[in-house]
């Protein structure tokens, strides 16, 4: 069996990708993930993303240094990361690690991160009417 | 008391396998959640160290009891080039690799003890505890 064979589901809903990470990540498919991600990013041309990691247990620091890397390579391409669900202690060991992801948006659940997405990537400006680049 | 139980480290695979058994031993010996994720955490650092700087190793955990505590004790082991200047790798930010530095800093906050012993050319043993509490 190829080692590499895990590949992690990434849906589209209209202008948003949800990928949901439902078990743990070895290095190779962590930057197989990263590399599906960013193909289907510029594949869809979505708007955004949501990586969901409600399941995971363990975010060590290649896992949340991956996780950096994708929110800033889509932020290239155009493309905002939201990522939803961590739990308590993957928080709690994150910033223990030292590593506290200061550019990745995130929100508590899925839920929350689509109205993230809708509010602030999809559709920012239509409750306050401020353009953006008038300065 | 249990025994000790030990994962060989040779892929990327052994890394979530040896995290996995310390999570599993933690959990057996009645730490909670947070300090499960501590101790694996820190195992999966300590673990791709040995993957990436000396190609393998194994990774042997155990329960530990210090008078009227008890804990738990993982111990890194490998035959690699050996750590040059301990100092520098303890710092966060330092690496020689493609890491980003935490490993060795980052484990070390995530346990309560922690010892380096190397040796150029002979290899690396780290033990590191962390106590019930």
């Amino acid at each position: 069996m190829n080692s590499s064979g895990l590949r992690i589901p990434i849906l589209k809903v209209e202008e948003v990708l949800i990928a949901s990470i439902q078990v743990a990540l070895h290095d190779a498919s962590a930057v197989q993930f990263k590399d599906d991600l960013l193909q289907k990013i510029h594949d869809t041309k979505a708007r955004g993303v949501i990586i969901d990691l409600t399941a995971i247990d363990v975010v060590d620091s290649f896992i949340g240094r991956m996780i950096a890397d994708i929110a800033a390579m889509a932020g290239l391409m155009g493309s905002r990361v939201v990522l939803t669900g961590l739990q308590p202690a993957v928080a709690i060991t994150l910033v223990e690690l030292g590593l506290e992801l200061p550019n990745v948006m995130t929100a508590l659940n899925l839920e929350k991160g689509l109205a993230v997405m809708k509010n602030q990537v999809i559709s920012p400006d239509e409750e306050e009417e401020q353009g953006d680049g008038t300065g | 008391m249990a025994q000790a139980k030990a994962a060989v480290i040779r892929s990327d695979l052994d890394i979530v396998i040896a995290r996995t058994l310390a999570r599993d031993t933690a959990r057996s010996l009645g730490f909670g959640p947070i300090d499960q994720a501590r101790i694996a955490t820190a195992v999966s650092e300590l673990a791709r160290n040995i993957f990436l700087y000396a190609g393998s190793g194994s990774v042997t955990v155990r329960e530990i009891e210090r008078g009227l505590r008890r804990g738990i004790e993982i111990v890194c082991e490998d035959q690699g080039p050996g750590i040059p200047d301990i100092e520098l790798s303890l710092q966060d930010g330092y690496s020689t690799s493609r890491g980003m530095g935490m490993g060795l800093p980052g484990a070390r906050r995530l346990m309560d003890e922690f010892d380096i012993q190397t040796q150029a050319g002979v290899g690396t043993t780290i033990t590191c505890r962390k106590w019930r509490s």
